[in-house]
């Protein structure tokens, strides 16, 4: 079993991720997460999806999803050469006494405060999954409300393009 | 032109050289059922019984006809009836388009009377759907149904228009189209028919198994100078019955759980196997691990999802079958296996196991059939025993003339398919098989027969049970028989009578002839109920998940 990030382009339309779930769905594929959004292009939809499964079931999902009309390309994103990103939101409950532990890790991790009561912090987050882990992992000893998490989306990188993956 | 949208629909369907439609009027559909009216002259609309009915009777014009079957429904319950019919295409990959209609746009998605969101229900069992509720959306949406019901591996297309659409005030702009090209076949790497080639030169005992892809691209000639070219026998799915000729020696008779002995074991002992146009269902490849275990598999299928899904394969091809067919024709040179055909010739292609009971048997019935009838005769089945008797000794010569749910197993398919076989094909006789179960699904579409005087014979292979589970729980369940006894009083004589219709029962194979003599000579429809020995099973047959080794032979 590996992980593999899926790149699914779409038409804009309504019923449009009904039909690629539901595909995914019956078929028994084993989706980690999804997540759509406009492109550049209103026509166009982008949906990427986290999937964990063999080498056979990738091509299953990749040839049955492409049967499907509304489906205009679709194709796995390489480790190597792609950018990977996840953004959370996470309440923690705080006051005076644990406030600034709890910052300090938030400041190591390079996330954001974005709103702050007498009981209780709202962090955001962005990254790959990998340190979103990291960091519920870190502040796992305090007391989490609630936890929001986006799910992967991803995109190639382009030769030309700035490598900026710092973080 | 400005036209209201029932009268868009009638035009995109011209455009399409549609002239028969099946289907059922309903509320939601007064508007379009008005504008057939108009057009009655050009659009030939037959009436069934049931929605289900149309389904597999659009179902059947296509498969017989190879041209794209067209039913209609209103709303709900009307659409809902259909889904049977739809899955039945969806699964044999029949080229299918049905026009739903639903209540008005503003009353969607309030419970309005006959709503269902049939777009929903019919996803997992269409290749694609339309929910149409813009006049301006609605030529384009049928001309790309039936664009995509044809296109790469067929099926079934659903278009749901709302009430608002289709009325009679509401006009929009219609300018004839040409139908919408179809996407070109993929092309064929000529270094993969290469590496093939050199798979043949190695190959000592090579076998074909084709499915429906060979009669649904029409490769029948090519597939038979392929056999010829390789010197191999080949085996088919149920999908692929009538393409190989039935006294042809290469043809080693059906594969799979119901296959043949001789078929089986080629398949089993092959090194070098050739799957066309097929998908390794679990009715063949029974289990897929032991499934030509011996053999390098070269798999070509127009669909490329079918690549590795069920068994792994060696060599695969993603092209249409007859154009696969033609390239490695062109480089391939004449094989010589005359060892390997006559090594297979110890294996039996029918098993016949006496039953003491039996005044008539299954068999026979059949090939009286074929004896009585000529070439172009069309058989249709329902589903169960008599199905796989229909597919083991039925001698039919062409695909299309064999029309059987394969993939679905749709018990009731047949009347209805039967209907539209007869009207695709009124110059042709249709024979309809079916048993006693299956017949009593559907039955009530005699009454479409009848109206519409289409002259189908119906041959019911009556054992008072349902035959194929009663068959398996005799084997595997201990004889438990369970809901398969149903005791039913019917008195198929008398029932025709009560339809218009014309029915006979038999007990003999001379009483069936004789029956069979007078039924040819109706101008509507008939029924001779033969009364079979509940003891007739299917054979050979091999349990779910076995191999050639679990084969029962009697």
């Amino acid at each position: 079993m590996s992980k593999e990030v899926i790149s699914i382009f779409v038409d804009n339309s309504s019923n449009v991720l009904t039909r690629v779930a539901s595909l995914f769905g019956r078929r028994g594929f084993n989706i980690e997460s999804l997540t759509v959004s406009t492109t550049n292009d209103p026509r166009i939809s982008r949906i990427t999806v986290v999937f964990n499964g063999g080498k056979q079931s990738l091509h299953q999902i990749l040839t049955q999803t492409r049967k499907l009309e509304v489906v205009k390309d679709i194709f796995t994103l390489d480790k190597d050469t792609s950018l990977f990103r996840e953004l959370l939101l996470v309440k923690i409950a705080c006051d005076k006494s644990n406030r600034s532990a709890v910052k300090e890790i938030v400041d190591i991790f390079r996330g954001k405060i974005i709103s702050l009561s007498k009981h209780n912090m709202i962090v955001e987050l962005t990254g790959a999954s990998e340190k979103i882990d990291g960091f519920l992992d870190m502040i796992n000893c305090y007391d989490v409300l609630e936890v929001c998490r986006t799910g992967v989306t991803g995109i190639s990188r382009d030769s030309s393009s700035i490598d900026e993956d710092s973080d | 032109m400005k036209l209201n949208g029932s009268q868009i629909i009638m035009e995109v369907l011209k455009e399409q050289g549609v002239d028969t439609v099946f289907g059922y009027p309903g509320g939601a559909a007064l508007n379009v059922y008005d504008s057939l009216y108009d057009y009655s002259d050009q659009i030939h609309h037959i009436l069934t019984a049931h929605e289900q009915g149309a389904s597999h009777a659009a179902d059947g014009y296509s498969r017989s006809t190879g041209k794209t079957g067209v039913v209609f429904a209103t709303s709900g319950p009307g659409a809902t009836n259909l889904v049977t019919g739809l899955a039945t295409a969806f699964l044999d990959s029949v080229p299918m388009v049905a026009i739903t209609c639903n209540v008005t746009d503003d009353a969607i998605g309030r419970d309005a009377f006959q709503e269902v969101s049939i777009t929903g229900v019919t996803l997992p069992i269409t290749k694609h759907n339309f929910f149409v509720n813009k006049i301006e959306n609605l030529a384009d949406a049928i001309r790309q149904a039936f664009r995509i019901a044809n296109e790469g591996r067929k099926g079934p297309v659903l278009i749901d228009i709302t009430k608002d659409v289709t009325a009679l005030n509401n006009t929009y702009e219609y300018t004839k189209q040409e139908p919408v090209a179809l996407k070109p076949n993929p092309s064929i790497d000529p270094t993969k028919i290469d590496a093939i080639l050199e798979a043949i030169k190695l190959s000592k005992k090579p076998v074909v198994y084709f499915g429906g892809g060979v009669a649904s691209s029409q490769a029948k000639e090519e597939l038979n100078e392929f056999l010829k070219r390789l010197d191999a026998p080949a085996t088919y799915t149920l999908m692929g019955a009538g393409v190989l000729n039935f006294e042809d020696p290469k043809n080693l008779g059906l594969i799979g759980m119901h296959g043949s002995m001789l078929a089986n074991q080629a398949i089993d002992q092959a090194d070098l196997v050739f799957a066309l146009g097929t998908r390794f269902s679990d009715r063949v490849a029974l289990n897929p691990n032991q499934f030509a275990k011996r053999a390098a598999i070269v798999h070509v299928d127009i669909d490329e999802s079918e690549i590795n899904k069920n068994v792994v394969i060696n060599f695969d091809v993603v092209a249409d079958i007859k154009d696969f067919l033609k390239a490695i024709l062109e480089k391939l040179d004449q094989q010589d296996h005359s060892d390997w055909i006559e090594h297979l010739k110890q294996y039996k292609k029918f098993i016949d196991v006496p039953v003491q009971e039996a005044t008539i048997r299954p068999r026979d019935i059949i090939e009286a059939t074929c004896d009585l009838t000529d070439k172009e005769t069309i058989y249709v089945t329902d589903v169960g025993q008599h199905q796989m008797w229909a597919a083991q000794y039925l001698k039919h010569e062409k695909a299309e003339n064999f029309l059987t749910s394969g993939g679905l197993g749709t018990m009731g398919y047949g009347y209805g398919a039967a209907i539209g076989a007869q009207a695709g094909n009124p110059e042709k006789r249709v024979i309809h098989f079916t048993g006693d179960g299956s017949f009593h699904m559907n039955l009530n579409e005699a009454c479409t027969a009848v109206s519409n005087k289409l002259p189908i014979i119906t041959i019911i292979f009556d054992n008072k049970v349902l035959g194929m589970v009663y068959q398996w729980q005799t084997v595997f369940y201990n004889k438990h028989y369970s809901q398969t006894i149903p005791g039913r009083k019917t008195d198929y004589v008398q029932l025709a009578k009560g339809f218009g219709a014309k029915g006979f029962e038999v007990n003999t194979l001379e009483e069936f002839k004789d029956a069979f003599q007078q039924a040819l000579k109706e101008k509507g429809p008939v029924w001779i109920a033969c009364n079979i020995a509940k003891e007739e099973r299917v054979l050979p047959m091999i349990p779910n998940g076995g191999t050639i080794d679990d084969m029962i032979i009697k």
